[in-house]
């Protein structure tokens, strides 16, 4: 399964991530300086949007994988795969978004957790991405497992336009987008720019990293599922009383072997 | 489509008509939520008025995930569905000829369990045709959403505790849009512009739609 391109290329990832988040935290927490309004508080937004912004493009490859599953002509449980992975990892940051906006929450406005849009449909999202993962851990075969949550995990995206609409709708406590805000003038400058963005860039290469990491796991235990399958097949027709069956079973588990193949 | 759609309906419907499930055992759990909801929120009638909407609604989705449950059931169980496939009935007309019977239950169900909010907890209600047309579409929207996610988790020994992990969520955005429409219809500021009746319709267009896509592909897998 592993190739050793696949390996290095998974290690450099790794190496450079650990190396930009390393940079990140310098700079988030000692470099740049303490903001006017907010104080040491602000350091929190080298943080906070990055890893949103990782959740979402999390959800938005599971989307683009879910789709070229479904597509016959790219069907390949490769797509499944990296679906389900972006998605748990989605899944984690999703969490961390929520926990790391609280932990912000509760010095700014004073409170842990507030009704607002954002929050709300960020609770909402992760609670949609985790119905995502139990709906996969119903048994099923492979096949059968991937167009199911192909399909939940394009309808759960298209959920994120709702999201996106409520905020317009009913914004109240959450600041407003610093960066792509309508008039696209960002309203934050210099060294503080430059490490939002470098937390951004340094939490997409964890991402990538971990996103790896989690498909490569994926394709393991989809292997073990196909030797476990051929076992028991190999079992069956040693059984006594079962060589007259060979000959007949054989196309049958040929099929059976073709369609769980990742 | 549309044919095997009608025929789709007319049967779920018939097997309700002699089986009464919705009528012995959903409508009177809906009751009982609106009667503990009582319970713990105030009886006093100034709070029970002004949460009545969303209290509605949310006893709506509670039922709505027996009715749904109960719809996708009905083919599952004796592989009733395979019939179905074999006889070649188109399955965009199945998934709208469910989503109609489920509709056509839970209306009739929102219709009886607004006597008994407006008996228990005395809103007073003043924009008819938005309550009607939030209604209409908040219903459609859970109807096309539930049979979708219903039949994805049908096959689950765990479906009946998966199934509303699944369908809450989504269909949140109804019951918010529901609640909201219906609390400017309980006040005076009723209007067939409000932006939450958009909102229901925008999300039943798009949930009929992609369950006419996409129903096909999950009854194959």
């Amino acid at each position: 399964m592993e190739s050793k391109r696949y390996k290095w290329t998974r290690r450099a990832i790794g190496i450079v991530s650990l190396l930009l988040v390393a940079a990140t935290v310098i700079f988030g927490l000692w470099i740049t300086p303490p903001d006017v309004v907010q104080g040491q508080l602000v350091r929190l937004i080298y943080v906070h949007p990055p890893v949103a912004w990782v959740a979402y493009l999390a959800y938005g490859i599971t989307s683009i994988a879910s789709t070229l599953y479904l597509w016959k002509r790219t069907r390949n449980m490769k797509w499944d795969l990296l679906a389900a992975s972006s998605a748990e990892v989605g899944v984690i940051f999703t969490a961390l978004t929520l926990v790391t906006g609280s932990i912000w929450g509760r010095p700014a406005w004073g409170v842990w957790w507030t009704w607002d849009a954002r929050l709300t449909t960020t609770a909402l999202l992760f609670v949609l991405y985790l119905g995502y993962l139990a709906l996969r851990r119903v048994p099923a075969t492979s096949h059968q497992r991937a167009v199911r949550s192909a399909i939940a995990g394009l309808i759960a995206f298209v959920d994120v336009p709702i999201v996106h609409q409520s905020v317009v709708w009913w914004r109240t406590l959450h600041q407003g987008a610093t960066v792509l805000n309508p008039s696209l003038s960002p309203k934050i400058h210099g060294e503080m720019a430059m490490t939002l963005l470098l937390g951004f860039i340094s939490f997409t290469f964890v991402y990538a990293w971990m996103l790896m990491h989690r498909y490569q796991i994926a394709g393991f235990e989809q292997k073990i599922l196909d030797i476990e399958l051929d076992q028991i097949l190999e079992e069956r027709l040693h059984e006594p009383g079962m060589e007259s069956m060979q000959v007949e079973l054989s196309p049958d588990v040929e099929q059976i072997d073709r369609h769980s193949k990742v | 489509m549309w044919r095997d759609a009608l025929l789709m309906a007319g049967k779920d419907l018939r097997i309700e008509f002699r089986s009464k499930v919705t009528l012995n055992q959903i409508l009177p759990f809906a009751f009982v939520t609106l009667i503990v909801f009582a319970f713990a929120l105030d009886t006093s009638p100034g709070t029970l008025q002004k949460v009545a909407p969303g209290l509605f609604w949310l006893a709506v989705l509670f039922s709505s995930i027996f009715s749904v449950d109960r719809a996708v059931a009905i083919e599952t169980n004796d592989n009733a569905g395979d019939g179905l496939a074999v006889y070649g009935v188109d399955s965009g007309g199945i998934f709208l000829g469910k989503v109609t019977s489920v509709f056509v239950q839970l209306f009739l169900l929102e219709a009886v369990l607004l006597v008994g909010v407006v008996i228990l907890y005395g809103p007073a209600i003043d924009g008819w045709p938005l309550v009607l047309l939030s209604a209409f579409f908040a219903t459609v929207g859970i109807s096309a959403a539930g049979v979708m996610y219903s039949q994805l988790a049908s096959g689950s020994r765990a479906k009946q505790t998966l199934l509303p992990l699944l369908l809450i969520p989504v269909t949140s955005p109804v019951l918010l849009a529901a609640t909201k429409s219906w609390q400017d219809a309980f006040s005076s500021t009723a209007s067939l512009g409000d932006p939450w009746l958009r909102l229901l319709i925008v999300f039943s267009v798009v949930y009929l739609a992609l369950g006419a896509v996409f129903y096909g592909s999950i009854l194959e897998a």
